[in-house]
């Protein structure tokens, strides 16, 4: 079925005219309608511009104007400024947000005549590890129906593994792409701090969130980073830089990519099976002609303590913009100013929000800045450094991408503590700034797990060929849950 | 760390959030887990040490001193709660 295509194969297909836009639009669209109330992955279906735009894009097509992605439906996470179209960011604060402007990337892809068929469900304000946070209902594991689909980038993620669009954008800001692709079967990549551009896409820790791909091949995930990778002159933090093709250098050979394996992500707190599993999928890797070398990481263990700083931190401050004035919720009869502000956030904002902002004000209040933030700031130098010492060893970075496969709704109980856990192997590069990724690299108890790939800056179209590479070897990548029709 | 109750209510405030009495003795018990979690952090010697605030220290770009903001104010206001003649309304401050 044509659902089951992937990006580049929808894209052949819409230019040797096998299918129009139209065509692939309506199918997509009908899936959504009919499957979606399994998995909540969409907070907003927007079919009829969607159609509207893929009748554009086969104009487009017959007047000869078209590019790779000209017709082919996506997905974006609903973090992403989409101008006339609702913009949630999985918050009751933006229920009614819509925004008079397009995110960077939005503008991006509609450059190229792609159709965005609607956006995706998320943790609030992508704050979560298991889409459990999101206002609009939590994210169905396409896999089992008690299980998290991971978060925050949790409906783009079940809504690409469910096959109810090819591919969808996606934040991370500490593991918010990679581990729901590990836990959906999927492979996404986190590029470097500053690749993509953050204009429009809803601020939650600045000097962390990254905008990134989640698709079912590397070679897609190359596609997407095509379009969503700029320069972006109102990004102050963007890198002016070219952007490569990122499908140019996928079909490269791995001989003598010296792959590096940090001794602290395969301690013996790893689970055995899925360090059995990681090893297997690395040693697919060696098999290309990669050598491996065991490296330290000696600061990894810091990478928790010094996020959940940065992060709430970072957070306190971006979220303070939500007063009930400008845009956003506002409470019912205020008395006063005061009154607005405390009613219209504490009711506008859940729980894991809230926390964060509690913390990151605490970090940040009078007489602790030194001792939490400023600390944190130079523990994150460290943990840069040892990435800079290691990449002067090897090419690549090689590990689990989560501790475990998709866990069940609740299991974290009531601990955050046991949920910011999840994060342990995915963090560090967020900190760093380093571009990650994700790609399916086996199953434990018939669910999908992630191998963690960390590149070099500005390093990408390596670790895209790697994954491509490993996907000409291994089908783990074409695995899909139980259920979808062929 | 652990943090007070006290702590608690006075950060809700700082931060423009109500916590109510139900709420606070959960909220105290998380966010002194959060705080050890982090105190880890106390333990390393960072004497020397540049604190990071860009992963590739890049600098704020400077730009010509030119205009090139357009004047959005309608579309902008236009999804505002409550406005009125271009200005935002809030409930009365001065009495």
């Amino acid at each position: 079925m044509i659902h089951n295509k992937t990006i580049s194969e929808l894209s052949r297909g819409l230019a040797a005219g096998e299918y129009s836009s139209v065509e692939l639009t309506t199918h997509f669209l009908k899936r959504i309608e009919n499957l979606d109330s399994n998995y909540n992955s969409y907070i907003t279906v927007t079919a009829e511009q969607a159609l509207n735009e893929a009748q554009a894009a086969d104009a487009r097509r017959a007047a000869g104007n078209a590019t790779p992605w000209t017709g082919v439906p996506f997905a974006h996470k609903d973090i992403f400024c989409t101008q006339g179209v609702r913009t949630t960011c999985g918050s009751r604060m933006l229920e009614n947000f819509i925004p008079p402007y397009d995110s960077t990337v939005a503008a991006n892809f509609k450059q190229h005549g792609a159709v965005c068929l609607g956006k995706t469900n998320m943790d609030e304000f992508a704050m979560g590890s298991s889409n459990e946070t999101s206002y609009y209902g939590r994210v169905t594991n396409p896999w089992g129906t008690d299980l998290v689909p991971g978060g925050s980038s949790g409906g783009s993620a079940a809504a690409v593994a469910a096959r109810l669009a090819p591919g969808a954008t996606a934040t991370d800001t500490g593991g918010s792409i990679r581990q729901p692709a590990a836990l959906c079967g999927l492979t996404g990549i986190k590029p470097t701090y500053g690749r993509v551009s953050r204009l429009g896409m809803i601020a939650f820790a600045s000097s962390l969130d990254q905008g990134g791909t989640l698709t079912r091949t590397a070679e897609d995930s190359a596609m997407m980073l095509n379009v969503m990778a700029s320069y972006d002159p109102k990004d102050s933090t963007c890198i002016d830089r070219d952007v490569p093709d990122y499908t140019a250098t996928l079909n490269q050979s791995l001989k003598g990519l010296k792959i590096g394996l940090p001794a602290e992500f395969f301690s013996e707190h790893l689970d055995p099976e899925m360090q059995t599993q990681v090893q297997n999928a690395i040693r697919e890797l060696e098999k290309l002609g990669a050598t491996l070398k065991e490296i330290r990481l000696p600061h990894s263990h810091l990478s928790v303590p010094a996020y959940y700083v940065i992060a709430p931190a970072e957070c306190s401050a971006n979220l303070s913009r939500f007063d009930g004035v400008r845009y956003g919720y506002r409470c019912d009869n205020p008395q006063d100013l005061q009154d607005l502000y405390l009613r219209s956030r504490s009711e506008g904002f859940g729980d894991e929000v809230k926390r964060r902002i509690l913390i990151g004000t605490y970090a940040l209040s009078a007489g602790y800045y030194d001792a939490y933030y400023r600390k944190a700031q130079q523990v994150r130098r460290l943990i840069k450094q040892d990435f800079d010492n290691a990449f002067g060893e090897v090419d690549i970075i090689a590990g689990p991408t989560s501790p475990s496969p998709a866990f069940a709704f609740g299991s974290k109980g009531n601990d955050p503590v046991k949920m910011y856990l999840e994060d342990i192997f995915t963090i560090s590069t967020n900190l760093a700034g380093l571009p990650g990724m994700s790609v399916p690299a086996g199953m434990i108890g018939g669910l999908p797990i992630g191998m963690q790939l960390i590149g070099n800056y500005f390093d990408e179209a390596r670790l895209l060929n790697a994954g491509h590479q490993f996907q000409q070897v291994t089908d783990w990548h074409t695995k899909a849950p139980s259920g979808i029709d062929a | 760390m652990a943090i007070t109750r006290g702590d608690v209510e006075k950060i809700a405030h700082l931060a423009r959030l109500q916590v109510s009495e139900s709420q606070i003795d959960k909220l105290t018990g998380d966010l002194s887990n959060i705080l050890s979690l982090v105190d880890e952090l106390q333990a390393v010697d960072t004497t020397g040490i540049l604190p990071m605030s860009h992963p590739l220290d890049a600098q704020q770009r400077l730009r010509a001193d030119i205009i090139t903001e357009e004047n959005h104010r309608d579309e902008f206001q236009r999804i505002a709660p409550a406005t009125e003649n271009g200005l935002y309304l809030v409930p009365k401050v001065i009495e």
